[in-house]
């Protein structure tokens, strides 16, 4: 792998040492098999219309050699339809050949798009942390595609062709053992050349790729980044890294068509001194009178047939190469393992369950670091209360939240919902039960209504309406020029920071969950709809047990308790008045500079 | 979609231009015309510096061809004199044909080393100049662009759809050389051995014109539809792996899965098509090139046994029409790269069509020198800010001066345009009317470098990129040096958290800094405008993830540092409202209320009402 590569990919999954290629390409069987009908079918039709295509000259020979020779137009009509038919024959097959494969081969694509799509929506966020999404993106679009155009083209042409030259150096050799023979000895250097090259080119292929998939993700920055970008216009400083990655690609890319043009040479020049070889000891031959001039001219003829075959092994190398390349980049990501899975007995959530939430023991190390994050968390949230977390920045309060719908799993102690340990739930029930909302609001481009819905089935206009007008914006939606049908986030209505953070809301609260997490929702909300938020919030967390991140004394006011998370473990846990009383930690976070500057501005 | 497009006007002279067409997959004639034409004039200013290199690399195929044509002239002779002379004993001949003959294979396999090389030169060169264009193009794309389009399709504008391009120059406009020159080569053959039988031959190439063009525009109308399908996937997977948390905790796996589903079927499906097109067009070409074959083998034989035709003609005529009709099938699969690379150049050149707005000035006014970095004064004159000419005004024109030096605080329900007004300070969008000056000078004649040297907006939104954390606080300040930036964590309280990461400054934030919480991550953005040290400061809801203690320093450093700067900030702490020397209450784009946080205390109006409800939040 190159080393110099600024920012790899995949640190840890998935093996990126090149395999073989049929390794590689192997893998994707499991994808072809309900298309192997089709597949071989298209080969098939191309080995036919060689062999129609091969047809059509013979009848022509016998047309000049028969009735035209003898004057005799008698068989004339015959091999004239003889022709046409053949010809016919020939275009029809040629026909089939795209025909079946177009399906086949899209098909495929399809299939390795939706399976990979599919894998990477149930990775642990653990792994989309790691993974640049640029390298993502590469995988799921032009690895694919480069799939797609090999079993469309190279696959087929590199089966028919060997066959191709296996049959035309059995012909060889029959005619002449001889001949055969030079064919062989200046083929065998092809195999030698091939083979180097091939080592060769796969890392340069892989590194091509990598660097495609390193400048999907800068390319992907530069747009998601492109506030922070032109606040510092710092525009040149991302387009210097760009063209300097588009540099290193295309230096890459270089390298790639000089080894090919090394092998294009060989593979060009070999088999024309092979013919040379052939017409000079040929002669020999024939003047030894130890071969008919016949024999050496279909010797001949048989081994220029074949320079087809034989010239185009460097392209079909280089395409089986790239396409091993984007198979094995694409089965990194298949492979690697999801490790927040349904449990292999699930158990069914009580009947009867209150949302009690329990947090025993719990510790948290993210992959690959020694340093716990949560060390020893021991923490209940009765049915029905609203429990605040605080705690300074970075001591781990998402971390903690992100436990209770398994968005990512404890490294010790467990989590429970009324008993359960989540892990022993199914990951549907379990997040039906747990509803959450982030800091920050991800909305995606698509209706209102399909923003608060979400995934969920089964739920009503009349349900998103109430979870909207408990989340304070159901009169902001009703403004909006659609209605519920407008279209937001991305690619429709930009929304501010207070309305996306009310619609995340809307969305934890449309379920009607038995658990919130919410991770501290309120921070972007402006002191008005905070207030709103907070009083539809109020009656809501009534019914409900909730474990709620905050960093202001407005939003810990929300909870019956608070615990106090630092350095990895609860330190505290009282009424808010009670720690502010006691707790000097609790104080120096929550005593708020509002408080003091108010007192400072009043006095 | 719902909302109004870009360049959203119902004219139908201007519906073709930058973007407006791109979602639409069937255009009218007309519209389609101008679009072909935008993408091959794009094409032509790529391929116009490169020109001399292609016309060698066109000769080099001459060559190329010259060694492997004479090869079978070659064998023949061998044949037809070397071997009988060898018999006889003279093997002159078939030495210089045998030699002759490596030679030709040797002196095509240079050849053909030298193009390949020279080719992908070529090739790489129009690549990197096209990523470049788009890149560098989008950047200079005003906000309000990137804000209507999404961010997927600025994506795929610079990967699939260069993709395309990459396919066609593969694909090799050798083959197409090498096609065009036997074409030729054999009709002027073919007419000077028999003229009647000739005509009949370029007779048949009647109906492969109209085939072809049936082709070409099929194929286009294919290829449009996948170069849509597959940004539309490249949207939806963006999206998707960018909100994977919230993906994951409602569960939308399966309503994702399902909408993937139906634009992977119709990438597939137009996918499909397009071979499909292919196939028939291929199939129609061999059909017309062997029915051919058959009628002039008829009337030649006819003609041979009437006398009226040299049999060694007919030979030779038919040898020659084999070979006449193979290279229609690289010229097909040259149209079909093509068509694919026109539809992507289309969308491409669209959006290198758009304007960008919010342009750099041409002769850019210098700034006032300003030693010590000391704060400029922000002037409002009649300003007035609306989206799009169609859209309603979002900020009327108002009248606004701010002093250098002075801390404004905007306070104001939200969607009342505060952002939008801290916006134009930072020109991230230009006034529909009137204008915004630094220090005097028109915001429109200040060059981009100066501007943004003097004015930094930090918004909520703290995007890193991915690098270390030390390389994203430089992006404040480029050549900055480790103290510098050590110093400017220290300065906004990031110090201490930054140490105690794995590695410290270096740690890789991952991606979008995924391993930092939205108030580390705010921290790093503070840090950023304090190493940029500007002249004015913007603050757009800045500090709203932050803890108190945090908060409590940035306040602390705010204060420090914005004793002689200007500066305008969006808040919602009463904290950092009262820390300023001047309170403007905005309330449906107007400035309704203005003056000292105190004096508005003491007022009974929309402030005084404000503070109640924050000291009554408080504990």
């Amino acid at each position: 792998m190159d080393a110099t590569t600024s920012v790899h990919p995949a640190p840890g999954d998935g093996d990126s040492t090149p395999t073989g290629s049929i390794a590689a390409l192997r893998r994707l069987t499991p994808y072809l098999r309900p298309v192997r009908g089709r597949l071989i079918g298209s080969g098939a039709a191309v080995l036919g219309s060689m062999v129609c295509g091969l047809m059509i000259p013979l009848v022509i020979q016998r047309v000049l050699d028969g009735p035209v020779a003898t004057r005799d137009t008698g068989p004339l009509p015959w091999l004239l339809l003889a022709v046409a038919v053949l010809g016919t024959a020939e275009a029809l097959l040629f026909y089939l050949r795209r025909r079946l494969v177009a399906r086949a081969s899209t098909r495929v694509e399809a299939e390795l798009r939706a399976d990979l799509y599919h894998h990477l929506q149930r990775l642990p966020i653990s792994f989309h942390d790691r993974w640049q999404s640029g390298q993502l993106l590469s995988r799921a679009v032009s690895d694919l595609s480069t799939i797609r155009q090999f079993i469309a083209f190279a696959g087929i042409f590199l089966v028919v062709n060997s066959i191709t030259l296996v049959l035309g150096l059995l012909v060889l050799f029959w005619l002449s053992p001889m001949l055969g023979l030079i064919t062989l000895v200046f083929a065998a250097p092809l195999v030698m050349i091939s083979s180097r090259y091939e080592s060769g080119y796969q890392v340069l292929a892989r590194r091509s790729q990598d660097q495609v998939g390193d400048l999907t993700t800068t390319v992907e920055e530069s747009v998601l980044g492109i506030r922070v970008l032109k606040a510092f216009g710092r525009g040149p400083q991302l387009t210097a890294r760009f063209l300097k990655q588009a540099n290193d690609l295309r230096n890459t890319e270089l390298a790639k068509y000089r080894l090919q043009a090394k092998l294009w040479a060989a593979i060009l020049l070999l088999p024309e001194l092979g013919i040379a070889a052939q017409l000079l000891f040929g002669t020999f031959q024939v003047v030894d009178g130890t071969m008919t001039v016949g024999t050496l001219v279909a010797g001949v003829t048989v081994a220029s047939y074949l320079s087809w075959p034989t010239d185009s092994i460097g392209w079909l190398l280089a395409e089986s190469n790239q396409a091993a390349t984007a198979s094995a980049r694409y089965w990194e990501v298949r492979d690697a393992r999801i490790t927040v899975t349904d449990p292999e007995s699930p158990r069914p959530l009580p009947v009867d369950g209150k949302g009690e939430v329990r947090f025993h023991d719990v510790r948290f190390r993210h992959s690959g670091s020694g340093r716990e994050v949560l060390r020893g968390v021991d923490l209940t949230v009765r049915p029905g209360e609203t429990v605040a977390l605080v705690g300074p920045t970075g001591s781990g309060k998402t971390t903690l939240t992100a436990l209770v719908p398994r968005l990512a799993d404890v490294t010790g102690g467990k989590v429970t919902v009324d008993g359960m340990d989540v892990r022993d739930l199914r990951l549907a029930d379990l997040r039906t039960v747990v509803a959450m909302a982030f800091e920050d609001p991800v909305l995606f481009s698509a209706s209102v209504r399909e923003n608060v819905a979400l995934g969920s089935p089964g739920v009503t206009d009349e349900d998103v309406r109430v979870a909207l007008r408990i989340a304070q914006a159901e009169d902001f939606v009703d403004r909006l020029p659609w209605g519920l049908d407008t279209r937001i986030g991305e690619e429709g209505l930009s929304l501010s920071g207070g309305q996306r953070q009310r619609l995340a809301l809307a969305r934890a609260v449309v379920g009607k969950p038995q658990v919130l997490v919410l991770d501290d929702p309120l921070s972007a909300l402006d002191v008005h709809t905070e207030a709103e938020v907070e009083h539809a919030l109020r009656s809501v967390l009534s019914g409900v047990t909730a474990l709620v991140v905050a960093h202001r004394p407005s939003t810990v006011q929300l909870a019956d308790r608070v615990a106090l998370l630092d350095g990895g473990r609860i330190t505290a846990v009282g009424t808010h008045s009670d720690l502010l009383a006691t707790n000097p930690d609790y104080r120096d976070l929550l005593s708020t500079m509002d408080e003091s500057a108010d007192e400072e501005s009043v006095a | 979609m719902t909302t109004t497009a870009p360049n959203g006007t119902a004219d139908d002279d201007f519906a073709w231009r930058g973007v407006a067409t791109e979602d639409t997959e069937e255009v009218t004639h007309a519209i389609g015309v101008k679009l072909h034409a935008r993408s091959r004039a794009l094409l032509a200013t790529l391929v116009r510096p490169v020109a001399g290199r292609t016309a060698l690399a066109f000769l080099l195929v001459v060559l190329e061809n010259v060694a492997q044509l004479s090869g079978p002239l070659l064998i023949a002779a061998a044949i037809d004199t070397g071997i009988p002379n060898a018999i006889a004993g003279d093997t002159t001949v078939l030495a210089w044909c045998v030699g002759g003959y490596a030679f030709c294979g040797l002196a095509s396999a240079v050849v053909w080393n030298v193009f390949l090389r020279l080719s992908s030169r070529i090739g790489q060169a129009l690549l990197i100049d096209l990523r470049q264009r788009i890149f560098e193009h989008a950047q200079r794309l005003p906000l309000s662009f990137h804000e209507s389009y999404t961010s997927g399709k600025v994506i795929s504008r610079l990967t699939s759809d260069v993709d395309a391009l990459d396919d066609l120059l593969e694909v090799g406009i050798d083959d197409l050389l090498t096609a065009v020159l036997s074409l030729v080569g054999i009709s002027v053959l073919m007419l000077w051995l028999d003229l009647p039988l000739a005509l009949l031959v370029l007779a048949g190439l009647v109906p492969l014109v109209l085939v072809t063009r049936w082709f070409y525009l099929r194929s286009n109308l294919a290829y449009r539809s996948t170069s849509g399908a597959i940004a539309k996937i490249i949207v939806q997977f963006v999206e998707s792996m960018n909100g994977i948390r919230a993906v994951q905790a409602f569960r939308r796996e399966g309503r994702n899965e399902s909408i993937m589903n139906g634009l992977n079927v119709r990438y597939r499906d137009a996918n499909a098509d397009a071979l499909t097109v292919m196939a028939r067009f291929t199939m129609n070409v061999r059909l017309v090139g062997n029915l051919t074959l058959a009628l002039v083998l008829a009337i030649g034989t006819w003609r041979v046994v009437d006398g009226g035709l040299e049999l060694g003609v007919l030979t030779a005529f038919l040898l020659y029409l084999r070979r006449f009709y193979d290279p229609l099938d690289d010229i097909a699969q040259f149209t079909n790269a093509y068509s694919s690379a026109i539809a992507s150049l289309e969308k491409i050149s669209g959006l290198l069509q758009e304007k960008p707005e919010v342009a750099e000035p041409e002769k850019p006014t210098p700034l006032p020198k300003n030693p010590g970095q000391r704060g400029r004064s922000i002037t409002f004159e009649h300003a007035e800010f609306r989206y799009s000419p169609t859209a309603p005004v979002v900020l009327p024109a108002f009248d606004l001066t701010v002093p250098a030096g002075q801390t404004v605080a905007l306070v104001g329900p939200t969607g009342a345009g505060k952002s939008t007004l801290a916006k134009l300070v930072a020109r991230f969008y230009d006034p529909t009317s009137g204008t915004v000056r630094l220090d005097g000078i028109d915001l429109r004649e200040v060059s981009d470098v100066d501007l943004r040297a003097a004015a930094v907006m930090v918004t909520q939104e703290n995007f890193l990129f991915s690098g270390s954390v030390a390389d994203n606080i430089a992006l404040g300040k480029p050549d900055a040096t480790r103290a510098e930036i050590e110093a400017a964590a220290r300065a906004v309280g990031g110090h201490e958290f930054i140490t105690a990461l794995p590695e410290g400054y270096d740690t890789d934030v991952r991606k979008r800094g995924g391993r930092l919480s939205a108030g580390q991550r705010q921290v790093i953005a503070f840090a950023r405008a304090f190493l940029a040290d500007p002249a004015v400061l913007v603050l757009d809801e800045a500090t709203s993830s932050l803890d108190v203690p945090t908060e409590r320093v940035v306040q602390k450093a705010l204060e420090s540092v914005l004793a002689d700067r200007t500066a305008l900030i969006i808040a919602h702490r009463l904290s950092t409202v009262l820390i300023a020397d001047r309170v403007l209450v905005v309330d449906d784009g107007r400035i309704v209320e203005d003056g000292s946080p105190g004096a508005l205390i003491s007022a009974d109006g929309r402030f005084n009402a404000l503070h109640t409800a924050w000291r009554d939040s408080l504990v």
